[in-house]
């Protein structure tokens, strides 16, 4: 099932455990430079990695609500078509990126005004449908011929991940179809047609109910960690820096965790 | 046009061979000719008759078969691909009869690809067929009638052969349609090389990960494309306005 | 008498209800203006519209009636279209082989009897030629042969000349007429044309707003026409009227003498070549004699056609010298006169 995190909750959260360590919880030191809590003005743009896009909704609508003035848009995208559209000179204040590698992109055209951090980390799982049709229970079960199974193609991050955690265990996979991108592996397991797929953690919890997902050991040869910026391009950088504050408060960490990622290990 | 030229400036030319001969490449390519091909006789098997009975015949409902038959033309294909997973999957209504049946799964095979391929472009058939027959003089099928020939024996013998450039230009569109399905194919066919990855799924997972990879392929898909089209326009097209020997 | 048809077919606002008798060896020639239901009488006797009551028989075969509907492809027929329909895709010899082909002639024999059959209707060597490649005689005379080939009881030519030109449609008449009298079984011609009619037709049906208004032979038809359809096709002016002795009275008023008595209502037909017009009374004071207004004239070849407007509405023929001479314009007053014996009356 999806959680959220309650609104009201999150957001005085975020008003008294601010990263700068404030005494005052009406002091809004997620501001930055700004003074005052709520402050925050004009329109503060994020590029965010689409497995982001439920939890950092949520983190933009409470960030909007402690500050009236501010409008946060995101653009939930994949974090390669984002990387490309901000070396083209996209208008972002942030970025969020599902893996290092594209986020290395940003920072080698130098447009990171900060040095990125790693805000999260998710890690694959086993996504089976509610009933198990295979009886699917680890990784060895993905050497079985006469399941059908489905793996991302090694051409996308979840695929890449899938190859080293099978190299890790020492399994030769036997996939059905290499699929586009996790959200697709998912639907074939919502709609029963795979036995399993490999895909993140975050996206079983997305899923629902029809889904169930297996955590397996192999699986910490490939953690995948979701890295964090502001830009050089960013029109408000006040904003940008409260809203990588909020993502790295407790409640942000905790919206997080209950949307399956968890937090960063180092 | 401009975006094809986008295609060919940016091509990288030096290393185009070392590109086109990976084992990958020529596979996708004859999987993507042999299924386009494939569910092109398919839609000409079932697509001609549903056109003739959409411009003929006076049965009841006509109108509600062409939305059916029309439908994939607005449906996105990923949906289509879904809706073929609910009917042919192996939890759908016919698929689980055979999967548990005559343990048949259609999904993830060379068939599912084909089928898919079929369902997306088979109302470009449709529809140009139907074009045609309406255009063609039904009277031609009187005087047939009239000299003894049955309806079969009318429409193998005279309709057929009458509207033969307007189902040649529907199997052309339905063949380049086929050629280039990505959405219901990646759905409901999966993606494993050598049995579900045509040239357009190799294409779209080129880009993720080797860009100029991906231009390569888009390369070889139009010009093989292009030469097919251009080669049975010789054979068929271009002479329909003349007596066909 | 072998085809007998009663045809009844509701067509949005008309109903056709058609009789029709043809011997075998006769050419029946339906006659009618556009949309008196004709054509749908020869579909129906061809099987392509099921009729919607009536009764059609060839000999002792039934086509078509309460029960039963045999569809064209099993009637022995043939039909010849007013523009060919030749099949375009195929050779000239395939097309007149086609009804052979059809019926489970072999390939080889059918072509060979095709070929023959071209020979007779003077296009031998045509036979590898396309329909497109053919003039429009040469389609129409293979269309012919395409119709004949199978030896049918029943031979249906809707207009079939009357896509042709002038000239080509005079030869390719005599040369239909010549084939019609060497067919043995019935034929039925649907023209709106009364040359093709009384050139090519045994007999004659006029259809009017889906009824027959008149059976006859050609010749019974020109000369005494009952409607004006077909006077006007015939180049008659009928004049409704009563009889008494050899005096009709016109409906419309006027007098009209006849030289054969007749009594009761009777139609009178007067030929324009027969009316002479003056400017003046003529002498000699003949019996049938009117004023008149020259409401319109038309040149025809030599002669200048003449409407007239009066008591008596007539068409009069002048020669054009004659017409030029009394100096004719439209409006001009003039004294129209005819022999008595020239006028011909018959009940109506």
């Amino acid at each position: 099932m999806r959680l959220r995190v309650p609104l009201a909750l999150a957001a005085a959260g975020l008003l008294t455990l601010t990263a700068c360590g404030s005494d005052e919880p009406t002091e809004a030191a997620a501001a930055g430079t700004s003074a005052d809590g709520g402050g925050l003005t004009g329109t503060l743009t994020v590029f965010a990695a689409a497995s982001l896009t439920d939890v950092f909704t949520d983190l933009g609508d409470q960030l909007m609500a402690d500050n009236p003035d501010l409008t946060v848009t995101f653009n939930f995208a994949g974090s390669s078509a984002l990387a490309t559209q901000i070396t083209q000179g996209a208008p972002a204040d942030v970025f969020a990126s599902a893996n290092q590698t594209q986020m290395t992109v940003v920072t080698d055209a130098g447009l990171n005004s900060d040095e990125p951090t790693v805000f999260t980390e998710n890690v694959l799982e086993i996504a089976v449908p509610a009933d198990n049709p295979g009886d699917v229970t680890g990784l060895a079960d993905f050497a079985d011929a006469d399941l059908t199974l489905a793996i991302c193609a090694p051409d996308v991050p979840c695929g890449a991940a899938a190859e080293q955690v099978f190299e890790a265990a020492g399994i030769t996979a036997q996939p059905d179809t290499l699929e586009e991108d996790v959200r697709a592996a998912l639907t074939k397991v919502e709609l029963g047609e795979v036995d399993a797929a490999l895909v993140y953690a975050s996206d079983v919890q997305s899923a629902g109910s029809g889904v169930q997902g297996i955590e397996f050991p192999e699986a910490e040869d490939a953690v995948n960690e979701y890295p964090i910026t502001t830009l050089t391009a960013a029109t408000n950088p006040d904003a940008a820096q409260a809203f990588l504050d909020l993502v790295e408060s407790d409640a942000g960490q905790q919206a997080l965790t209950d949307a399956g990622f968890r937090s960063p290990s180092s | 046009m401009l975006p094809l030229l986008g295609l060919l400036i940016r091509a990288p030319w030096s290393d185009l061979w070392p590109q086109l001969t990976e084992p990958q490449v020529g596979q996708a390519l004859r999987l993507s000719l042999v299924s386009a091909t494939l569910a092109t006789l398919v839609s000409l098997v079932l697509g001609v008759p549903i056109a003739w009975v959409l411009a003929r015949s006076t049965i009841p409902g006509r109108s509600v078969l062409r939305a059916l038959v029309t439908v994939p033309l607005v449906l996105p294909p990923v949906v289509g691909g879904v809706a073929l997973f609910l009917v042919l999957g192996r939890q759908g209504i016919i698929g689980r009869v055979l999967h548990e049946q005559f343990d048949v799964t259609i999904p993830f095979t060379t068939t599912a690809v084909v089928i898919a391929e079929t369902f997306v472009a088979m109302p470009f058939l449709v529809i140009s067929v139907e074009g045609a027959l309406r255009a063609a003089d039904a009277r031609f099928e009187d005087a047939a009638a009239t000299l003894g020939a049955d309806r079969w024996t009318t429409f193998r013998r005279v309709t057929l052969p009458l509207v033969a450039p307007g189902v040649a230009a529907g199997a052309v569109l339905c063949w380049a349609r086929a050629l280039g399905e990505f959405g219901a194919t990646i759905t409901f066919a999966g993606n494993f090389p050598g049995t579900t990855q045509t040239m357009p799924l190799a294409v779209y997972l080129a880009l993720q990960s080797n860009p100029e990879g991906a231009i390569v392929l888009s390369l070889v898909l139009l010009f093989v494309s292009l030469a097919t089209l251009l080669l049975l326009r010789d054979r068929w097209l271009g002479r329909s306005g003349s007596p066909v020997t | 008498m072998s085809l007998h048809a009663h045809v009844v077919v509701r067509r949005g606002v008309l109903l056709v209800d058609v009789d029709l008798a043809v011997a075998d060896g006769e050419v029946l020639a339906v006659l009618g203006p556009n949309g008196a239901g004709k054509s749908t009488v020869l579909r129906v006797l061809a099987g392509l519209l099921p009729p919607d009551g009536g009764r059609v028989t060839v000999g002792a075969d039934v086509w078509d009636d309460d029960t039963h509907h045999l569809p064209a492809h099993e009637r022995p027929l043939g039909m010849v279209f007013q523009d060919h329909l030749l099949f375009p895709h195929l050779s000239v010899r395939d097309n007149v082989a086609f009804g052979l082909r059809t019926r489970g002639v072999r390939r080889a024999p059918a072509r060979a009897t095709a070929e023959g059959w071209l020979g007779r209707v003077g296009l031998a060597g045509f036979g590898d030629r396309r329909p497109t490649q053919l003039s429009g005689g040469q389609a129409q005379r293979a269309a012919l042969a395409r119709a004949l080939v199978g030896e049918p009881r029943l031979l249906l030519l809707d207009e079939p000349l009357s896509a042709l030109d002038a000239r080509t449609r005079l030869t390719v008449r005599a040369e239909l007429r010549r084939h019609l009298a060497d067919f043995a079984g019935c034929t039925v011609l649907v023209s709106h044309d009364p040359v093709d009619a009384m050139a090519l037709a045994d007999r004659v049906v006029v259809v009017e707003d889906g009824v027959v208004v008149q059976e006859g032979t050609p010749v019974e038809v020109a000369r005494r026409p009952r409607t004006d359809y077909v006077a006007r096709l015939v180049g008659l002016s009928l004049l409704p009227g009563t009889a008494s002795g050899t005096t009709v009275a016109l409906d419309g008023g006027g007098e009209v003498a006849v030289a054969e008595p007749a009594q009761g209502p009777v139609l009178v037909a007067v030929r324009p070549e027969t009316v002479s017009l003056y400017l003046s009374r003529p002498d000699g004071s003949p019996r049938n004699v009117w004023p008149a207004t020259l409401a319109g004239a038309t040149p025809h070849g030599s002669t200048v056609r003449c409407d007239l407007a009066g008591a008596v509405p007539l068409t009069a023929d002048v020669t054009a010298t004659a017409f030029a001479e009394m100096g004719l314009v439209p409006g001009a007053q003039v004294w129209a006169s005819v022999k008595a014996s020239e006028v011909a009356v018959y009940p109506r």
